[in-house]
C-alpha cells in the first residue's frame, strides 16, 4: 500500500512529515488551503489508483488533525477495514456496520464546508476514509455498474441535496447517497446485475434470481412481514400489472396498519409515516414503483398525517382502513365500471377490437360489452418475453368472446381488417403521453398509418404529475435472461454474459405520444390526450 | 280508468307539444336572423315561467321534456347542447361554488337536482326558487345574444385587405364576421360553395352581394379547383365536439383540401354550440343529428337519405373563434371541461 507513495510530489518520508505537522500546528488555516489545492492537483494530474488514495489519505488524516496524538490512531483504523473486507467477496450485511459509521460523513461533509474548518478538515478526513473503504469494496464486489472507481468526492463540491425524479445508477454520488438511505432504514441495498445497454446505463437492472430477500437478516424486525411478502411478489412477477400491485400495496398497508401500535411518547401521524418510509423503499429496492403505487402512497401518506393528534388510537387505525377500503373501491372499483359503461358506447355490432398484452381495465370492458349482447370480434396481440397477451386471450375465450391470436410481428397484416384499437395505460403524463406496456406504441403509430381510432383506458388515479417526451429518461429494465429461449434442445443466448460486445435489453415500458392517440376514456368520461393536465388542475384543486 | 288516464295525458301533452312548438316557430319567425338554439332558450326560459309544477322534480323532468320537443322539431346540434346548457346555467345557482366536484356525466343530473333542492331549502319556497332560475335564465339569454357580436369582433382582423376567403353553405356567424369586416373598409372576396342539396350557399351569395362584396359561387366539386385562389377558408358550425367539428355535409373535404393546399382552416361557433360528443369517425355521427328531424319521423330507411351533416377530425382545424376567446381545436376539450363540470 505505502509502497507507491513515492510518485507523490508531497513526500511522507519521515522527518517530512514531522515538519509538514508543525507546520500545520503553527499555520493553522493557510496550511490546509494549500494542501486542499495539492490534493486537487494531483487528482487530476493522476489517475490514482486505491492504494494512492489511500496514502492521500493518511497524509491528509497526520497532517490535517492539530493534535499529534490524533494522526497516528487515524492511520490505524485504516489497514483495518481493508483485510476485514477482503474476504467478503459478496455483499452481505457484515461490511454495513463498518461503513455505518462512515457513512454519515459524505453528507456531513459537505454541508459544514461552509462552518468551521476544524470539523471540516475532520470531515475530509472521515470522508476520503470511507471512500477509501468504497472503492475497496467496488473493487472486490461483482462486476457492476459499480465497476467505475468512486473518486473522493471533493470537498467543495456541492452535494445533492435529495433524489432527483429519474434514476442515475451510473452517477456515483447518487448511488451513494442511496445507499446511505438505505443503510440508515437496515434495507439491503440490491446490485444491479449483468452488463447495461449504454443508453439504460442510468437504470437499474436486478436479476430475478436474486431477490432482495435473500439478503434480509433473519428476523427481520425494521420490515413487517406482509411487505416482505409483497416485495417478494413484486420482484418474481407473482404480482403483475398496475392495478394488481396498487390493489396488493394497499391490502399490505392495511395489515401494517392494523398491526401498528404508536410507541409511547409518539404521535401515531408523524410515527406512522415515519414507519412506512422503510417499506417503501423496500418495495422500491425489489420492482420501481410504478405511478399508480405512487399516487395511491401519496394518497395515505396525506390521510395519515391529517389524523388529529386527539383521536384515539383504535379509532384513527380504523378510520386509516377505512379510507384505503374506500380509496380501492372508488378509484378502481367503481371507475372501471364508468369506464366500461362510457366505452361500451364506442363497441358497435360488428367492430373488430385490437387489443395489446393483458390489460385488467380492457379486459373488463370488452367483458361488459359481451354481456351487453354486442357482437364484436378481439384480435389479442401478443410480445416475448412476458407472453401476457395468453393470459387476455385465456379471460377472453373463457367468456366465449371469439378471439384471434398473432405476435407484434403481424401487426401490420391484420390492421387492415381492425375497426378500432384498445389500449390500458400504466399511467398518463402530464402533457399527454401514455406510458405502457412496451410495444404500445409501436401499435398505436400502426393504426394511425391505417387511420384506425386507437382509444386508450385509464383510471384516473394513473394520472401523474411527470412530463417525459421519451422513452430513455425513465423506464424499467427486467431481467435480461428472460430473453434467453430454448429451441429444439439449443439454448442460443446461454453464454451471453461472456461476449463483451453483446448486451440484452429487456424494456418494461415505453411512451406514446398523444398524436396517435384519439380518445382517452377515464371515469370523469372521454376526454382527447391533450386534456390529461385539465383533469389533474381540477383534481389537485379538488384535494 | 288506465287507459282513459294515458288517453288524458296523451291529449294534454300533445296540447302542450303544440304549445310549445308554436312558439318556437313563431320565435324563429320574429326574428329570423337568431340561431335556432337562441329561439329554444327563449322558448324554453317562456316555458319555465308558465309552468306550474309544483316540485323541483316534476320542474326539471319538464324542462327535460320540453327540451327533447325542441329537438324533434329541429335536429340541430345547437339546439340540444343549447338546451343542456340552459339547464345547467339555470340550475348552477352561486351555492355551486362550494358544493362543486368532478361528476361524470350522467351524475351531472343528480348535481342539478341536488342543487337544486339546496337552492329551494335555502330559498323556503319553489316559487323564489323558480323566478331565481328565471333572472338566470335572463342571464344567460342575454349573454349567448352577445356571443355572435364577440365572435366577429375576435374574427375580422384576420381578414386583411386584399383577402380571398372562402366559406361553405349558409351560415349567419360568418355572414356576421363578414359584415364587420366590411363595416371596417376591408376589401376581400368570397367565394361561396354552392351546397347541396338544399343550394344554401345562394342565400349566402344574396346576403353577401347586399354588402357590396364581391362574391362568386361554386359548385360543392369545385372546392379543389379553387383553393389556390384562396388564401383562407372560414365556415361556422352546426355543432362544436371534443374531437372536432360538425358542419354542413362538404365541410370534411373542403377541410382535407385546405389541408393539403396548407391553407388555414377557421371555424366560427358561438359557445352554446359545444356539447360533450366525441365522434371518431363519420360512422360515430348520431343520426337524430345527421338528418332533418321530418325526415328522421316519415322515412323508414335510413340508408336512401342523405346526411345533412358531416364530422371534421380536429387534425384539419388550425382555429376556432368562439365568444370565448380564439381557441386551438385541443383547447375545446379544456372549456368544453370548464362548461360542463
Amino acid at each position: 500500500m505505502r509502497s507507491h507513495h513515492h510518485h507523490f510530489a508531497v513526500s511522507t518520508d519521515g522527518p517530512d512529515k514531522n515538519d509538514d505537522v508543525e507546520r500545520a500546528k503553527c499555520e493553522g488555516k493557510e496550511m490546509t488551503k494549500e494542501e486542499k489545492q495539492r490534493l486537487r492537483k494531483e487528482k487530476k494530474q493522476q489517475k490514482k489508483s486505491k492504494e494512492k488514495k489511500d496514502d492521500a489519505a493518511s497524509q491528509e488524516s497526520e497532517k490535517g488533525k492539530k493534535s499529534d496524538g490524533k494522526s497516528s490512531p487515524a492511520s490505524q483504523p485504516l489497514p483495518k477495514p481493508t483485510t476485514q473486507k477482503a474476504p467478503s467477496a459478496v455483499p452481505a450485511p457484515a461490511p454495513f456496520p463498518m461503513p455505518a459509521s462512515e457513512a454519515p460523513a459524505p453528507a456531513d461533509k459537505p454541508a459544514k464546508s461552509k462552518a468551521e474548518l476544524k470539523a471540516e478538515r475532520r470531515a475530509r478526513q472521515e470522508a476520503d476514509r470511507a471512500s477509501k473503504q468504497g472503492s475497496k469494496k467496488g473493487e472486490v464486489g461483482p462486476q457492476a455498474s459499480a465497476g467505475k472507481p468512486k473518486a473522493p468526492p471533493s470537498e467543495l463540491q456541492p452535494v445533492v441535496k435529495r433524489l432527483p425524479e429519474h434514476m442515475q445508477v451510473d452517477n456515483p454520488d447518487v448511488l451513494k447517497k442511496l445507499a446511505k438511505k438505505l443503510e440508515r432504514q437496515q434495507i439491503p441495498l440490491r446490485l444491479d446485475y449483468g452488463y447495461k445497454v449504454s443508453l439504460f446505463s442510468h437504470l437499474h437492472q436486478y436479476s430475478r434470481k436474486a431477490p432482495l430477500t435473500q439478503q434480509l437478516s433473519i428476523p427481520s424486525t425494521v420490515i413487517h412481514p406482509a411487505i416482505v411478502r409483497l416485495g417478494l411478489q413484486y420482484s418474481q412477477g407473482i404480482v403483475a400489472g398496475s392495478n394488481a400491485r396498487s390493489v396488493a400495496l394497499l391490502h399490505a398497508f392495511k395489515q401494517v396498519i392494523s398491526d401498528y401500535t404508536t410507541p409511547p411518547n409518539e404521535e401515531l401521524s408523524r410515527d406512522l409515516v415515519n414507519k412506512l418510509k422503510p417499506y417503501i423503499s423496500f418495495l422500491n429496492q425489489c420492482r420501481p414503483l410504478s405511478a399508480s403505487m405512487g399516487n395511491a402512497i401519496k394518497y395515505i401518506k396525506k390521510e395519515i398525517s391529517n389524523i388529529p393528534s386527539q383521536c384515539k388510537e383504535e379509532e384513527a387505525k380504523r378510520k386509516l382502513l377505512n379510507c384505503i377500503e374506500c380509496y380501492i373501491n372508488e378509484k378502481i372499483i367503481l371507475a372501471a365500471k364508468a369506464i366500461a359503461k362510457y366505452s361500451i358506447e364506442k363497441i358497435s355490432d360488428g367492430d373488430v377490437i385490437l387489443v395489446y398484452g393483458c390489460s385488467s381495465l380492457v379486459n373488463h370492458i370488452l367483458c361488459e360489452a359481451f354481456e351487453k349482447a354486442i357482437k364484436f370480434h378481439v384480435i389479442v396481440v401478443d410480445s416475448r418475453p412476458r407472453l401476457e397477451g395468453r393470459e387476455a386471450l385465456r379471460r377472453l375465450v373463457q367468456r366465449g368472446i371469439s378471439c384471434t391470436y398473432v405476435l407484434i410481428s403481424a401487426v401490420s397484416y391484420i390492421l387492415p381488417e381492425v375497426s378500432k384499437v384498445f389500449l390500458g395505460a400504466h399511467a398518463l403524463l402530464a402533457n399527454g403521453y401514455v406510458m405502457s406496456r412496451v410495444g404500445t406504441s409501436q401499435i398505436a403509430l400502426v393504426a394511425k398509418a391505417f387511420n384506425v381510432p386507437v382509444l386508450v383506458c385509464c383510471e384516473t388515479y394513473k394520472f401523474c404529475d411527470r412530463v417525459q417526451t421519451d422513452s430513455f429518461v425513465s423506464n424499467e429494465l427486467d431481467d435480461p435472461d428472460d430473453l434467453i429461449v430454448t429451441r429444439k434442445g439449443k439454448t442460443q443466448l446461454e453464454d451471453w454474459q461472456q461476449v463483451d460486445s453483446l448486451g440484452l435489453l429487456n424494456l418494461v415500458y415505453d411512451v406514446t405520444p398523444p398524436d396517435f392517440v384519439d380518445l382517452v376514456i377515464t371515469d370523469l368520461g372521454m376526454i382527447p390526450c391533450t386534456s390529461v393536465p385539465v383533469v389533474l388542475r381540477v383534481k389537485n384543486v379538488d384535494q | 280508468m288506465v287507459t282513459c288516464y294515458n288517453i288524458i295525458t296523451i291529449a294534454v301533452n300533445e296540447c302542450r307539444t303544440q304549445k310549445l312548438v308554436e312558439y318556437f316557430k313563431a320565435q324563429m319567425r320574429k326574428n329570423p336572423d337568431m340561431a335556432s338554439a337562441v329561439a329554444a332558450i327563449r322558448t324554453l326560459l317562456e316555458f319555465l315561467k308558465r309552468d306550474k309544477g309544483e316540485t323541483i322534480l316534476g320542474l326539471r323532468e319538464n324542462l327535460t321534456w320540453a327540451t327533447d320537443c325542441l329537438t324533434g322539431v329541429d335536429s340541430s346540434v345547437a339546439v340540444s347542447s343549447g338546451g343542456e346548457l340552459f339547464l345547467r346555467f339555470i340550475s348552477l345557482t352561486s351555492l355551486e361554488h362550494q358544493v362543486c366536484c368532478l361528476l361524470p356525466w350522467e351524475g351531472v343530473c343528480d348535481l342539478t337536482l341536488a342543487i337544486a333542492n339546496l337552492c329551494f331549502s335555502v330559498f323556503q319556497d319553489l316559487s323564489r326558487c323558480k323566478k331565481v332560475m328565471e333572472e338566470r335564465g335572463e342571464l344567460f339569454l342575454e349573454k349567448i345574444s352577445m356571443s355572435r357580436t364577440k365572435v366577429a369582433k375576435l374574427c375580422h382582423t384576420f381578414i386583411k385587405d386584399g383577402t380571398k376567403i372562402l366559406t361553405h353553405s349558409y351560415s349567419r356567424v360568418v355572414l356576421r364576421v363578414l359584415e364587420k369586416a366590411a363595416a371596417e373598409k376591408k376589401r376581400f372576396s368570397v367565394y361561396v360553395t354552392e351546397s347541396q342539396p338544399d343550394s344554401a350557399g345562394r342565400q349566402m351569395a344574396e346576403a353577401l352581394r347586399k354588402l357590396n362584396v364581391p362574391v362568386t359561387v361554386v359548385l360543392d366539386a369545385a372546392v379543389g379547383y379553387v383553393l389556390e385562389k384562396v388564401d383562407l377558408v372560414i365556415i361556422g358550425a352546426e355543432g362544436v365536439v371534443e374531437s372536432g367539428l360538425y358542419h354542413k355535409i362538404g365541410t370534411y373535404q373542403m377541410a382535407v383540401c385546405s389541408k393539403a393546399h396548407n391553407k388555414p382552416f377557421y371555424v366560427v361557433a358561438e359557445s352554446f354550440k359545444f356539447v360533450r360528443l366525441y365522434p371518431l369517425n363519420q360512422q360515430d355521427v348520431p343520426d337524430k343529428f345527421k338528418y332533418k328531424a321530418d325526415t328522421l319521423k316519415t322515412v323508414q330507411n335510413l340508408s336512401e337519405e342523405h346526411p345533412m351533416i358531416d364530422y371534421t377530425p380536429p387534425s384539419l382545424i388550425t382555429l376556432l373563434f368562439t365568444d370565448l376567446g380564439v381557441l386551438t381545436p385541443s383547447a375545446v376539450s379544456d372549456e368544453l371541461i370548464k362548461l360542463y363540470l
